[in-house]
């Protein structure tokens, strides 16, 4: 809502968090958005509410709490059981306009990106993307964002004064969870869905869950990246190896994800993903740009390729001269060992 | 039935350098594209209107020379473009970009289906097709990799999701947002180009579509840009390993040991 006077402002409190929902489960980036959302609510002296929209979510009150909401806001609904963004949305900007939150953190995930650009429309306010710092203005009480913005060339500041909630989306492994505490209790509300919020829109009529690659790209904490230097989607399951070994995931570049090699979701860069992970092995990827803006803010990135002078080999911490396919071989008998 | 495809100019590199000086980003020299999951946004158009025939309008919001890749559409199949330029729309963000276009969707009227790309590389919200969707009061699908069935009332959507996909059904009108697997974009011919450089492209006022000048612009915006500055560096040396393969192997598992990082 436009709230462009210190009067209306006043009628907004609280931080809440959207909770990232799967088969009725809360998602680890949850937790994460709860730990940075906890400093924000301290720092404006409220509460942090944590909302969770889907079927059989009231389960998750307890582990909500454990985390550090204060309230826990449960919308528990077969009808959410798929995932159906209009009615989400609609839910969700129905229960702004009832408690009034300040701040409204989401996941910057796949159904996050869905919904709370739908919510900030409806509801009037500004929405920041992927923010990777959140922090509250010493001076107005507004909430700060802190984004990358060309391809992580640059960082941005973006503020939101007159408009209420601030929302904001962070991408997973951004932020930091807090240990979870089981002796935290809080309150819970419950709400309902309303004729006509669901199914008003689509009907999702199939859902796949990926078996076979266990960790995702945004949430691993390890990934092992393949490109034209893998040579053959036999190559791959070279890569898969690995992964499995230290509980990773298996990214690709764009040009073995062209030659058909792996699927499209495993794609890194521009037109792909841009992931987080603490570790990125790049494996035979010579690192172009389009590449590298998907993944240069890893934690710590290895190397392999037999080229010792391309950008990805530069940029790396540690640059392993050589082919990847007796490197990494000789990287799993080693990890084998002790 | 009748498609709109909302494609952005953007800068051709995502290589975007601020100057240290003004702390602006520096767009000289840098060539401006059509964004490139748009591209993917039009040749789904262009193949429902081969199935089904269709009317394909190509759509940007920018500044004039934005009727180039308005022109590059039209080489690959859309039937005419409309460009929304005005000073007025100038500072515009996510939430005043998409009131913009959605209100030049209904001025064009009898809209089905906006396709618009999973995101722009420049500002990579993924914000403005969803925005669309919830200005118009419409359906949405986004991330969407496959439209298996398209018919006149409704269609399929298969959408990538982290941990896998999902395929749902979608009554028109619907705005969608596409990623790179949807299709492969056919290249224009040259004879496709040179027509392209002769069509007349409409340019429409904010006045022309009814926008409300308090919902657009910088003032229109409710999120504004208080600061942009160069990301934090990446710190210290690359370690480089060089030997045979069981040596390197060695040396890269103990760093990554000594780090904690296994
Ligand atoms: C609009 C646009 C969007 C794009 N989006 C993306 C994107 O999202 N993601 C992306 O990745 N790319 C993207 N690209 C493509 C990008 O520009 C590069 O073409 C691509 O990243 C190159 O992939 P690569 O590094 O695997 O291949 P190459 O550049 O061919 O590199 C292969 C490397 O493997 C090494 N090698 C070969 N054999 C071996 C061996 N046996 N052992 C070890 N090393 C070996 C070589 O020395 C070389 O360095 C995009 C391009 C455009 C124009
Ligand atoms: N100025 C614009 N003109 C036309 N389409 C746009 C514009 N800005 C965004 N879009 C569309 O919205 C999509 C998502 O953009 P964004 O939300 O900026 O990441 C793009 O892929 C385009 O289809």
């Amino acid at each position: 809502m436009l709230a462009n006077t210190p009067a209306l402002r006043a009628e907004y409190r609280n931080v809440w968090v959207v909770a990232e929902v799967s088969g009725g489960k809360v998602q680890k980036v949850t937790w994460e958005l709860l730990g940075a959302a906890r400093r924000l609510a301290d720092a404006r002296s409220c509460e942090l509410w944590c909302v969770a929209l889907g079927d059989g979510v009231s389960k998750e009150t307890a582990a909500i709490h454990g985390y550090g909401a204060d309230v826990a806001l449960i919308v528990d609904d077969s009808r959410l059981a798929r995932f159906d963004d209009e009615a989400e949305a609609a839910a969700l900007v129905r229960l702004i306009g009832k408690y009034r939150p300040e701040i409204l953190v989401c996941a910057a995930t796949t159904r996050g990106r869905a919904l709370i650009p739908r919510v900030a429309v409806t509801s009037n306010s500004g929405l920041t993307a992927d923010c990777t710092g959140l922090a509250i203005d010493p001076e107005s009480g507004d909430l700060l964002q802190t984004r990358p913005a060309f391809g992580g060339n640059i960082m941005a500041t973006i503020r939101s004064a007159n408009h209420r909630p601030q929302m904001a989306t962070v991408r997973p492994r951004v932020m930091n969870a807090l240990d979870f505490d089981p002796a935290r209790k809080g309150q819970s509300i419950s709400e309902g869905l309303l004729e006509g919020e669901s199914g008003a829109f689509k009907t999702v009529l199939e859902v796949f869950h990926d078996e076979e690659n266990p960790v995702n790209l945004s949430d691993a904490r390890f990934i092992v990246a393949g490109g034209r230097g893998v040579k053959g989607a036999e190559g791959f399951k070279l890569l898969r190896k690995l992964a499995d070994a230290v509980g990773g995931a298996v990214g690709a570049s764009r040009a073995a994800v062209d030659s058909g090699w792996v699927p499209y979701n495993h794609q890194v860069g521009q037109t792909g993903q841009t992931v987080q992970a603490t570790v990125y092995v790049a494996c035979g990827i010579s690192g172009q740009i389009q590449h590298l803006v998907g993944m240069q803010s890893c934690d710590y990135i290895v190397a392999i390729d037999k080229n010792p002078d391309t950008p990805m080999m530069r940029l790396a911490d540690a640059a392993v001269v050589g082919d990847l396919y007796e490197i990494i071989p000789a990287m799993l008998a080693e990890l084998a060992r002790t | 039935m009748k498609i709109v495809v909302c494609i952005k100019q953007v800068p051709a590199t995502s290589d975007a350098k601020i100057d240290p000086e003004t702390k602006r980003i520096v767009r000289e020299g840098i060539k401006a594209v059509t964004n490139p999951f748009d591209a993917y946004a039009l040749e789904e158009a262009v193949r429902i209107k081969e199935r089904l025939g269709a009317e394909v309008i190509a759509l940007t919001m920018g500044p004039p020379r934005a009727d180039m890749v308005l022109r590059e559409a039209i080489a690959v199949g859309a039937d005419r473009g409309i460009l929304l330029s005005d000073r007025a729309f100038g500072g515009s963000d996510t939430w005043a970009t998409s009131y913009a276009l959605s209100k030049a969707v209904e001025r064009i009227g009898g809209v089905d289906l906006v396709l618009c790309g999973k995101q722009a590389i420049d500002g990579d919200t993924a914000q403005v097709g969803p925005g669309i969707a919830a200005q118009l009061g419409w359906a949405q699908a986004t991330y969407v990799m496959a439209m298996p069935q398209v018919d006149e009332g409704s269609f399929t959507a298969k959408r990538m999701h982290e941990d896998g996909w999902d395929l749902c059904r979608i009554a028109f009108p619907a705005v969608v947002t596409v990623v790179k697997d949807l299709n492969q974009p056919r290249i224009p011919t040259l004879k496709g180009r040179l027509a392209a450089q002769k069509v007349e492209i409409p340019t429409w006022t904010a006045a022309d579509v009814g926008a409300d000048l308090s919902k657009i612009g910088l003032d229109g915006s409710p999120t504004r840009v208080v600061k942009t500055e160069p990301p934090p560096a990446r710190n210290k040396e690359t370690l480089r390993i060089e030997g045979s393969a069981a040596d390197c192997a060695a040396a890269l598992v103990r760093e990554l040991r000594q780090k904690s990082l296994v």
